[in-house]
C-alpha cells in the first residue's frame, strides 16, 4: 500500500437505529496536507471524525492508518496511532491551568513534572506560533485560547493527525486567520490536518483538498486550486441551487420596541448585558452580530420576559392602541395579557422553543392550550395549525402525530418557525434560526423572514453568519460581552467592519487589565 | 487483551467479538415479544434456582405460583385487593414522576394519610353516623397526605431543594411519628400495639359491598385509574405536567409558572398517596402500624415506571407485581422455605423484566466467520 496516505477509509458504515449516518466511505488523508470534509448539518461528517477518533464503532469497513490495518475503539487507541480530535466542546477543566489540562490523562514517567511539561508546552508553543501561556487558567481564557490548549493537547500527545470539528464557529474572523496560519505551519511540518467546517469561503482559503460527503456518502474529494464555490454547493447539496437573497426597502417603518439602558446581572453578579439601548422597527430586519454568549440570548430572552433584568425598560409601541406599554418585569402571560404579539424563536428549539418527546400537534398547542374556560385540551385547532405547516412549509414527517425530536433539524425549525409566525407577531425575534440547517432549509427561513418583514413585522434575527447577516438585514447591531459596541446599515456595512467591532469591547478589556 | 495492531504480522486486524448498536423503532409487536420471552426466561431461571436449592419439581414451583393467587387456599378478593392499593400508590405517584419529580416520599404519604384516619377513628369513634365518620376521615387522609407532599414540593419551587432526599426524609419523619403515637394510643397497655380500632362499634370501618368488603376499595381504585387516565392525557393540567416533565426550560418559554405546576402536581399526589392510606386504615386494616404501608410506596414507582406512566397500562404491570409477590411467598411458605426465598424469586423476575429494555434498544452485533475469511 502507498505510504503517501495517513489514513484510509474503506467502506466504512455507521447506522444509528435506522439512521444511517455514514453509508460505504471510502476515503483517503495524504500525510502533510490539509483535508476540509464539507457538507451539510447532518451529512455525517462528525460520525465519520468519530469513528476515526474512538468515539463510535464502526458497524462495517476498515480503516488503516499509514497502510496497516487498524481497530480504534476508543480515543486512547487513536492516540496510539498518532490520531487527536479537537470537537466543537471543549473538554477542559477550568480551575486547571493550560498545562495542567495538557498533561491530563498522560501515562508517562515524569507526568507530575510540571516545570518539564510547562518547558514542553512552551517548546510546542514557539514551533507552530501559538500564543498560549502555560500557567494561565483555563476559566481566565477567552474561547480561542482555550481551543488553543486543545489543540497543544493534542500535539503534546504526539498526534500526526489532527481533526478540528468545526473550530472556527466560535472564531472571530481575526481570530480565525491566526488559527488557520498556524494549522498552515502544521502542515508544513508534515501533519495531516482535517479540518470540519461548512463554511465555502474558509474551505477555499485553508484547504487542499476538500472531500465533499452528501447524506451520508462521500461524494467526491477534489482538489481545492482547481474547484470553486459554485462546484462545491452543487456537489454537497446534489442539484445547482441560486444563492441569493432579496432585501427589499423597509416600507412603513414606526418604532415598535425601544430598548433603554437594558442591564442584566446573571446568578454569578456577572453583567450579561450592560446598558443596552436600540429600537426595532416595523417593517425592518434588525440584524444582532456578536461572538457566541456575548449576551444575545440574554437580551433576547429579557424582552421576552424571561430574564430577570437589573435596569433599564423595554417599551412597546402598540400598532392597534397605540399605547406604550413597558415589557420589564412581566412574565410571558403577562405580556401576552398586554395585547404584545412577540413571537420568539430560541436558540434552543428542542429544549426551549419545542417539546422534542411530544408530537407536532401536541408541539402547536404549547402557545394556545390556555384558550377556552374548559378544563380540557382541545386538539382540533392545533392538528389544523399542524396541517397546514407542514403542507405550506413542506415539513417532511410521517404526519402530525410523529414526535418533534425525530424530525430532521431543518424540519423542526420549520414547526417552530411556522408555530410562531401562525400567531400573526408583530414583533419576531429569531435566534440564530439557520443554525444546523441545510442550504435549502436556511433559504426557506430567510425568505419566512423577509415575508414577515414585508408584512411590517419587527423582525430581529441573531446570526453567526457575517456574509448573511450583511446580505440579509437592514441594519445591524453589533454587541461584545453584554455592551453594543456599534450599529452599522446593513447596505454599507462590511464583514471586517462588523468583526472588528465584535472584538472592540475585549481589546480595551484587555487594556484595562494590562 | 487485544494485541497491538501494529506488531502483529496478520494483515488482518482482530475485530471486537461484539458491539452494541442502538436500534431503530420497534414495531409494538416484536417489543412484547421480547418482553414475554424475558418472562419465560425469567421463570424458566427461577424454577431451575429453586429446583437446585431445594429437592422441588419444577413443576410443583410453577403450581405453587399460581396457587398462591388463584389456589383454593387463598381468598381471590385478598389478591385483587392487594393489587388495587398498589395501584393507587403507583397512580399517586405517577403525575409526580411524569413531572421528573423524583417523589419516593409515596412511603410516607401513605402513612400519615393512615395516620389521619386512624386518629378520627380512635378520637371521634361512633359520635358521627358512619357514613359521615368516614367522610371525615376520607377528607382528613387526602389533606393530611398533600401536606405531607407539598412540603418538600413548596421547598423545591422556592429553593431548588433536592427532592429525592426530601421526600425520603419526610418517610422516616413519618415512621417514627407513628411508633411515637402507637405507644401514645396502644390498647391494651403495655401491648405494644394499637390493635383493631372500632372493633365492636366498627366505627369508621368501610361497608361491604355485594356482600365482599374489599369490593368497594377495588372499586375507588377503578374508578381512580381511568380518572387519572384522563387528567393526564387529556387535561390542560395534565398537559402542563408533561411539559414542565419534558422541559423546564419550554415551560417557562411559554409563561407556565414551574413552581407552581410543581406544587399543585405534588398535592395532587400527596393526596391521593393519603387515599390510599385511608383505604388501608379505613378498609382494611382497621389498625396501624409503622409497616401499614409495607413498602408499596417504593413498588409502585417501579409499577409506575414499567408501565411507562401509563395508568392503564399500570394495572397490568400492578397485577403482575402482585401475582409474583403472592406466588412467591405461597413457595416460600409452601415449602416452608425462608421468607427471604421469595424475595429471591421475585428479584429474578424483576431483573428479567426490567433488564430486558435494553434489548428493546439497543442490538448486540457479533463477529461473524464470514468477515473473517475475507
Amino acid at each position: 500500500m502507498s505510504n503517501q496516505n495517513a489514513i484510509e477509509l474503506r467502506g466504512v458504515t455507521k447506522r444509528f437505529g435506522s439512521v444511517v449516518a455514514n453509508h460505504n466511505v471510502n476515503m483517503d488523508v495524504r500525510k502533510g496536507e490539509i483535508l476540509a470534509v464539507l457538507g451539510e448539518n447532518g451529512c455525517g461528517k462528525t460520525t465519520l471524525m468519530n469513528m476515526i477518533a474512538g468515539i463510535y464503532y464502526p458497524d462495517e469497513g476498515q480503516i488503516f492508518i499509514n497502510g496497516q490495518e487498524v481497530i480504534i475503539r476508543s480515543p486512547k487507541d487513536a492516540f496510539r496511532h498518532g490520531i487527536g480530535m479537537i470537537h466543537q466542546h471543549f473538554k477542559l477543566v477550568d480551575v486547571f491551568s493550560a498545562t495542567e489540562n495538557i498533561v491530563l490523562g498522560i501515562k508517562e514517567e515524569d507526568r507530575y513534572n510540571l516545570k518539564k511539561s510547562m518547558e514542553r508546552v512552551g517548546e510546542i508553543s514557539a514551533r507552530y506560533g501559538f500564543d498560549l501561556h502555560p500557567e494561565k487558567k483555563i476559566y481566565e481564557m477567552a474561547v480561542s485560547e482555550k481551543q488553543t490548549v486543545e489543540i497543544v493537547k493534542v500535539l503534546y500527545r504526539g498526534a500526526d493527525i489532527l481533526i478540528l470539528d468545526e473550530p472556527t464557529a466560535v472564531l472571530t474572523p481575526q481570530e480565525t486567520q491566526k488559527l488557520f496560519s498556524v494549522l498552515r505551519r502544521m502542515r508544513d511540518d508534515g501533519k495531516s490536518i482535517i479540518i470540519i467546517t461548512h463554511k465555502m469561503h474558509e474551505v477555499l482559503s485553508i484547504s487542499d483538498r476538500v472531500a465533499v460527503l452528501r447524506k451520508g456518502e462521500h461524494v467526491a474529494t477534489v482538489n481545492t486550486a482547481e474547484t470553486n464555490e459554485g462546484q462545491l454547493t452543487e456537489l454537497m447539496v446534489g442539484k445547482k441551487v441560486a444563492l441569493n437573497l432579496n432585501r427589499s426597502q423597509p416600507k412603513n417603518v414606526t418604532d415598535r420596541l425601544v430598548v433603554e439602558h437594558l442591564t442584566c446581572i446573571n446568578r454569578e453578579g456577572v453583567k450579561v448585558l450592560d446598558d443596552i439601548n436600540f429600537v426595532a422597527r416595523s417593517g425592518e430586519i434588525l440584524g444582532i452580530a456578536g461572538i457566541a454568549g456575548s449576551g444575545q440570548r440574554e437580551l433576547l430572552e429579557s424582552i421576552a420576559g424571561l430574564q430577570n433584568v437589573s435596569e433599564g425598560d423595554v417599551f412597546y409601541n402598540n400598532p392597534k392602541t397605540g399605547e406604550t406599554v413597558d415589557l420589564r418585569d412581566k412574565t410571558p402571560l403577562q405580556i401576552r395579557d398586554l395585547g404584545v404579539r412577540l413571537s420568539f424563536v430560541p436558540e434552543d428549539r428542542l429544549g426551549m422553543g419545542l417539546v422534542g418527546n411530544m408530537d407536532i400537534i401536541d408541539n402547536m398547542m404549547l402557545r394556545s392550550y390556555r384558550r377556552g374556560k374548559s378544563v380540557f385540551v382541545d386538539r382540533k385547532k392545533p392538528k389544523d395549525l399542524a396541517q397546514d405547516i407542514i403542507s405550506r412549509l413542506e415539513v417532511v414527517t410521517p404526519d402530525a402525530n410523529t414526535p418533534v425530536r425525530r424530525l430532521s433539524g431543518g424540519n423542526v425549525q420549520k414547526v417552530l418557525i411556522g408555530r410562531e409566525i401562525a400567531a400573526s407577531p408583530t414583533v419576531l425575534m429569531a435566534a440564530y434560526p439557520v443554525r444546523g440547517l441545510d442550504i435549502n432549509s436556511s433559504y426557506t427561513i430567510y425568505d419566512l423572514l423577509n415575508q414577515q418583514k414585508e408584512n411590517g413585522v419587527a423582525v430581529i434575527f441573531v446570526g453567526e453568519d457575517l456574509d448573511v447577516l450583511v446580505e440579509l438585514c437592514d441594519r445591524i447591531l453589533v454587541i461584545g460581552s453584554g455592551r453594543i459596541t456599534g450599529v452599522v446599515d446593513g447596505r454599507s456595512a462590511t464583514k471586517e467592519e462588523i468583526g472588528y467591532l465584535m472584538t472592540a469591547s475585549m481589546e480595551k478589556e484587555e487594556e484595562a487589565h494590562a | 487483551m487485544r494485541k497491538d495492531t501494529s506488531v502483529q504480522p496478520v494483515k488482518k486486524a482482530h475485530e471486537p467479538f461484539v458491539h452494541i448498536t442502538k436500534r431503530g423503532e420497534l414495531v409494538w409487536w416484536r417489543a412484547w415479544l421480547i418482553r414475554a420471552g424475558a418472562l419465560i426466561l425469567a421463570m424458566l431461571l427461577c424454577g431451575l434456582v429453586t429446583v437446585m436449592i431445594t429437592d422441588l419439581r419444577p413443576m410443583d414451583v410453577y403450581v405453587a405460583l399460581f396457587n398462591g393467587n388463584f389456589g383454593p387456599e387463598v381468598d381471590t378478593w385478598v389478591v385483587f385487593r392487594d393489587m388495587a392499593i398498589l395501584l393507587c400508590i403507583s397512580l399517586a405517584v405517577t403525575p409526580a414522576f411524569k413531572m421528573r419529580f423524583w417523589n419516593i416520599g409515596a412511603e410516607g404519604q401513605v402513612l400519615m394519610g393512615g395516620l389521619a384516619s386512624a386518629a378520627c377513628m380512635i378520637y371521634i369513634k361512633d359520635a358521627v353516623p358512619n357514613w359521615l365518620l368516614l367522610l371525615i376521615m376520607l377528607a382528613a387522609s387526602l389533606a393530611v397526605g398533600a401536606l405531607w407532599a407539598a412540603i418538600p414540593a413548596i421547598c423545591k419551587a422556592k429553593w431548588e431543594t433536592n427532592e429525592t432526599l426530601f421526600t425520603l426524609m419526610m418517610n422516616y419523619i413519618a415512621t417514627q411519628l407513628i411508633a411515637f403515637l402507637t405507644i401514645f394510643w396502644e390498647r391494651p397497655k403495655g401491648s405494644g400495639t394499637i390493635g383493631v380500632i372500632n372493633q365492636m362499634s366498627e366505627a369508621g370501618w368501610m361497608p361491604s359491598l355485594f356482600g365482599n368488603r374489599y369490593v368497594l376499595c377495588i372499586i375507588i381504585v377503578a374508578a381512580l385509574t381511568v380518572a387519572m387516565f384522563i387528567y393526564l392525557r387529556y387535561s390542560k393540567q395534565g398537559y402542563e405536567i408533561s411539559v414542565v416533565g419534558e422541559s423546564e426550560n419550554t415551560a417557562r418559554y411559554i409563561g407556565i409558572n414551574v413552581g407552581r405546576v410543581i406544587v399543585r402536581t405534588m398535592i395532587l399526589s400527596g393526596a391521593i398517596c393519603g387515599l390510599a392510606g385511608f383505604l388501608l386504615v379505613g378498609g382494611i386494616d382497621h389498625t396501624i402500624t409503622t409497616t401499614t404501608a409495607g413498602g408499596q410506596g417504593f413498588t409502585a414507582i417501579m409499577v409506575s415506571w414499567l408501565a411507562k406512566f401509563n395508568p392503564i397500562f399500570m394495572s397490568l404491570t400492578a397485577f403482575l407485581i402482585t401475582f409474583l409477590q403472592k406466588g412467591a411467598q405461597q413457595i416460600a411458605t409452601g415449602f416452608r422455605l425462608d421468607p427471604s426465598f421469595s424475595d429471591i424469586l421475585t428479584g429474578i423476575i424483576l431483573f428479567f423484566i426490567i433488564g430486558c429494555e435494553f434489548f428493546i434498544h439497543y442490538k448486540l452485533n457479533f463477529r461473524t466467520a464470514q468477515k473473517e475469511e475475507k
